[in-house]
């Protein structure tokens, strides 16, 4: 048992110490002459690199006393081993932080072995999304989204990068409409993935809007591809919704009360909800680690919040990063929250089928 | 098109456009001297520095330097015998002992004239080809990629050397060693035995040091000397250009190869350089000085690699697809100045790309010439005394293989791999054979299992197919039929063979136990996951187990027998240690940065060796650490790394950089 004064007396140094806190928290943390670590797990040159390069510069000038950005990679165990460093070794003093990817995010639902990280720990200070659209070969007799059904016991191949990659989403897409395709892994990217198509190789493909735009729109012009659906956008309220970069395309939850009269629910649209945002919402996350006082997290919101606010963010950002919301505070937090949270009978449906479709070993 | 010439010319002669171009080939020939470095980090340092740039001054920094950088990885490969990237791993093969006979002036020449030939020639090629590659690249489906491995496998016939059994299990090893981590079909891990680090598979920077470089300079180190036997350098650079000259017509062959393999997506640039000395090989008529410094074993490697880096534009301009890794970056910078790759670059944006082409042109040209200018002074290296320099080597070992994951466990693989290494040079089993093998693991699996999905067992009936099957049947019989050479040679080797077959005999049972292994994990593994390595694995347990049987029952005439302890320059001279002399050395080296991290180990290392082995005084050895410990921590700060950490950094924290 504690002896009373000695208790008296810890809860008088926490009364000091969270005055302080609330004293430093009015001052925002100041970084003057400071270097930054931004780690990105990737390689140098992917798309993960290429956004936090993107932005480590603008950051610097927007963090109060203009710290050097610079970024970090650790690339290895499919992104697993540079967040798992950052977990174990980052301190919460605002100097180390995190830019994941739905690659990092997508092992941490599936339970993987090789995450020693936690979501839940991590203090997320923006979230860049992305969206994605289906398209399909002309051949395969398909028009629109309408008559998706016409896919059924046509023999589709799609080329993919891995069943637990990104990938995920088309495959367990077009399991939840009925439609059989056949995953030919081994592409080392989705540009491979596009090439296959290209070559007509596969029928079938998805690429990233920017990727879409750039250089999958021009086959479509062409009359070489046909887009059949976008997965989707999140709203405010966390639902998914039309992708307003594709307005004319329906989105995925649409497609499928097409398809089966019924608006989706259940396990399988649990799953394909979180492995949805956490994979396009939710793709790119910037975070703090786990512990950090408050006033860095609010100066660090601050900046990025000054950063997507400012006029010319727009246009410079475009190229990179395409029209997507850039979303900081509370609306990167409930993007965070939908992204992470998976039940566990809707992560047991996507593991069992994922072991039993691709033989997959958890 | 001929506007878009034009307004290219204009582009390129301008002022600014040269001054970051020049800019930008210093920053590659800094950086690409440096092993293991080359293009991926010399394109990251100079991207924060792209930002807000003018878009065509700093594309023309990005091609300055990607051009040069497999110019300037020459220096460490034919001086040192460290491979300075993946791409001129084949130039070490015959560079290196050119310079140990002396002949280091006289082969950076003859590379460098190689590279800017290469360079020069990528340039017009690609000026044409740029405008009817689109329909080339989609006609290379993942089949004829397939064929063009297979196509690189088979020159393991002429890089076999004496022992064709023993030349194929060495491939072998390659192959299965390749084959570590995800299986491309289904992603089940492989041979991984749950070792995270073994999941993502073994580099091939680590394995290209630790194959080449440590098993030659522990040889060096035992025999004491310069790396030159002469003291003087004798012949210089022009003799190497005058060798490019009379051999013309190879290092044409070669630079088209290296275009057309740059140029295709998917096979990777680390093929190249192999496949342009298998060809070398192949098509000369003596073939006994390979492997022993002929120059067309560095004129070929050296004029494809060049070259490739051109064509390698082709599927990264044009479809935004990188073929090599410092292709992906450069596709980043490219996007952060606000270009973005796609067919736009053949159609209204043709001038960017002619610029591009172009610029690339003048940076070889820059480039090789101040390697050129440089070379006669760097080949000095080679006259110090190897004592001196083996730390630094194993410095630059140890910094380049922890560039390939940035873990300690790099470290720990290179010495494995080293291990192995040595035991191949000393029992002569050929490691250019090893290396395609390990080169064309993944791509010959992966696009094996991609066109057997895609087109069924048929595809071996494209059109595609048939001709590049053609071309592999021409290359075994052009390389067969040439086979019975030099018999003086053969004879001398005959007579200094070892009668103890009892060290090869282990080493061979080793690699049959290692094929085993292979085999029992690709049972454990679904079909698809397990079938490549399964294959290989049983095949060559067959080649392997005669290797050993012929060992293991004594057979001394037979050409498997070969060990370097009976053969090598060392044997007659006084005071030589043995091979695990300076293998404890080097594994000290490893287990002090596991125990105290690198930068401690190696004050301890550089310290006790230069005292030891080179009895230097006490003032020389502390500037000679100083000067390298704060070099490397300078470099380390620019690049944003840490070393790697031992057991003293997990128990305490110390500040950066020891901790």
């Amino acid at each position: 048992m504690v002896p009373k004064t000695l208790k008296k007396f810890s809860m008088m140094l926490a009364g000091v110490a969270g005055a302080m806190t609330i004293a430093s928290a009015i001052e925002a943390a100041d970084f003057s002459g400071q270097r930054i670590e931004w780690i990105v797990p990737f390689k140098e040159g992917g798309g993960s690199d290429r956004w936090a390069r993107f932005y480590a510069p603008l950051l610097s000038e927007a963090l109060p006393g203009n710290p050097v950005v610079v970024v970090k990679n650790v690339p290895g165990g499919g992104s697993t081993k540079g967040a798992n460093q950052f977990a174990m070794r980052a301190k919460p003093d605002g100097l180390q932080i995190l830019g994941t990817s739905g690659s990092t995010q997508f092992p941490y639902l599936l339970g993987d072995k090789r995450v020693r990280y936690d979501y839940k720990d991590w203090n997320v200070v923006l979230a860049s999304a992305t969206g994605g659209v289906f398209y399909v070969n002309p051949e395969l007799g398909v028009k629109s989204a309408k008559d998706i059904t016409k896919l059924r016991g046509q023999s589709l191949k799609y080329g993919s990068q891995g069943a637990t990659s990104l990938d995920l989403i088309p495959l367990l897409s077009l399991k939840m409409l009925d439609i059989d395709v056949k995953a030919i892994f081994g592409m080392k990217g989705r540009g491979a993935g596009r090439l296959a198509f290209e070559r007509g190789e596969v029928n079938v493909d998805y690429q990233t809007s920017t990727g879409y735009l750039k250089k999958s729109l021009p086959l479509v012009e062409e009359g070489k591809a046909i887009p059949l659906m976008s997965w989707g956008a999140l709203n405010e309220n966390g639902d998914v919704v039309r992708d307003p970069t594709f307005p004319d395309l329906p989105s995925f939850p649409e497609v499928y009360e097409m398809v089966h009269g019924k608006k989706p629910s259940g396990e399988a649209w649990d799953a394909w909800k979180a492995f949805f945002t956490a994979g396009f919402p939710g793709q790119k996350m910037v975070f703090l680690p786990k512990g950090t006082p408050q006033d860095i997290i609010d100066t660090y919101t601050e900046a990025f919040k000054k950063v997507v606010t400012a006029p010319d963010f727009a246009q410079k950002a475009e190229m990179t990063l395409g029209t997507y919301p850039q979303s900081t505070g509370a609306q990167a937090t409930k993007v965070k929250d939908v992204a992470i949270n998976v039940s566990k009978a809707a992560q047991n449906y996507v593991r069992d089928w994922l072991t039993e479709a691709y033989n997959v070993k958890f | 098109m001929l506007e878009a010439m034009m307004t290219a010319l204009a582009t390129v002669a301008s002022g600014t456009h040269l001054l970051y171009l020049v800019g930008g080939v210093l920053l590659g020939l800094a950086v690409g001297i440096f092993p293991g470095l080359g293009g991926i980090v010399g394109l990251s340092l100079c991207l924060p520095f792209l930002y807000g740039m003018d878009p065509i001054s700093a594309l023309a920094m990005l091609v300055g330097l990607v051009a040069v950088i497999p110019t300037s990885d020459t220096f460490t490969s034919v001086l040192m015998g460290i491979p300075g990237s993946s791409a001129s791993q084949a130039t070490v093969l015959d560079g290196f002992p050119l310079a140990k006979k002396g002949h280091a002036a006289r082969a950076l020449g003859a590379a460098f004239t190689a590279s800017l030939f290469g360079g020069l020639f990528g340039a017009i090629v690609l000026t044409v080809f740029v405008l009817i590659a689109r329909p080339v690249i989609l006609a290379f489906g993942s089949a004829e990629l397939f064929m063009l491995a297979v196509l690189g496998l088979s020159m393991v016939g002429v890089l076999a050397g004496n022992s064709l059994t023993k030349g194929l299990s060495a491939c072998g090893i390659g192959l299965l060693l390749g084959s570590i981590g995800g299986a491309p079909a289904t992603g089940e891990f492989r041979m991984s035995m749950d070792v995270p680090y073994l999941m993502d598979g073994l580099k091939l920077v680590i394995v290209g040091l630790g194959i080449f470089a440590i098993p030659e300079i522990i040889d060096l180190a035992r025999q004491n000397r310069a790396i030159s036997k002469s003291a003087s350098l004798g012949s210089g650079w022009l003799d190497g250009a005058k060798d490019m000259i009379r051999h013309k017509w190879l290092c044409v062959r070669c630079a088209i190869a290296g275009c057309l393999v740059g140029a295709l997506p998917g096979l990777g640039g680390s093929v190249v350089d192999w496949i342009a000395y298998g060809h070398a090989v192949q098509s000369s008529k003596d073939k006994s000085q390979y492997g022993k410094g002929d120059i067309r074993g560095v004129l070929a490697p050296e004029s494809a690699n060049n070259a490739k880096e051109g064509g390698g534009l082709i599927p990264t301009l044009l479809f935004g697809i990188p073929g090599s890794g410092s292709m992906a970056v450069f596709i980043g910078g490219m996007i952060l100045i606000g270009m973005e790759p796609g067919p736009a670059l053949v159609g209204a944006e043709l001038n960017i790309t002619y610029t591009i082409v172009w610029s690339l042109a003048l940076a070889n040209v820059v480039g090789a010439g101040l390697c050129l200018f440089l070379s006669p002074a760097v080949a000095r290296l080679t006259t110090i005394p190897y004592s001196y320099l083996a730390p630094f080597m194993i410095t630059i070992i140890c910094f380049a293989a922890f560039q390939a994951t940035r873990d300690l466990n790099d470290l720990l693989a290179l010495l494995g791999v080293s291990l192995l290494g040595i035991g191949m040079k000393r029992f002569g089993w050929p490691r250019p054979a090893f290396l395609i093998g390990f080169v064309l693991s993944g791509t010959a699996e992966t696009y094996l299992y991609q066109s057997v999905q895609f087109y069924d067992w048929g595809f071996l009936t494209r059109p595609g197919v048939l001709i590049i099957g053609a071309l592999i049947v021409l290359s075994l019989w052009v390389s067969m039929r040439k086979k019975p050479e030099n018999p003086v040679e053969h004879e001398e080797e005959e007579i200094s063979h070892a009668t103890n077959l009892k060290p090869q005999a282990i080493f061979a049972g080793v690699v049959v136990l290692f094929f085993a292994f292979g085999l029992l994990d690709a049972t454990s593994q679904s079909f698809l996951g397990g079938v490549f390595s399964g294959s290989v694995s049983a095949v060559m347990l067959a080649f392997s187990s005669i290797v050993f049987y012929k060992l293991a029952t004594n057979k001394v005439d037979d050409p498997v027998n070969y060990d370097h302890e009976h053969v090598g320059d060392h044997v007659g001279m006084e005071d030589v240690q043995s091979i695990s002399h300076y293998l404890f050395w080097f594994v000290s080296f490893i287990a002090g940065i596991a125990l105290v991290g690198f930068l401690p180990a190696l004050f301890v290392f550089m310290t006790t060796y230069l005292r030891t082995k080179a009895k230097a005084s006490w003032v020389r050895i502390a500037i000679l650490v100083a000067c390298t410990l704060g070099g490397l921590t300078a470099l380390a700060h620019i690049m944003v790394l840490d070393f790697p950490r031992g057991y003293l950094q997990y128990l305490i924290e110390l500040p950066w950089p020891i901790g």
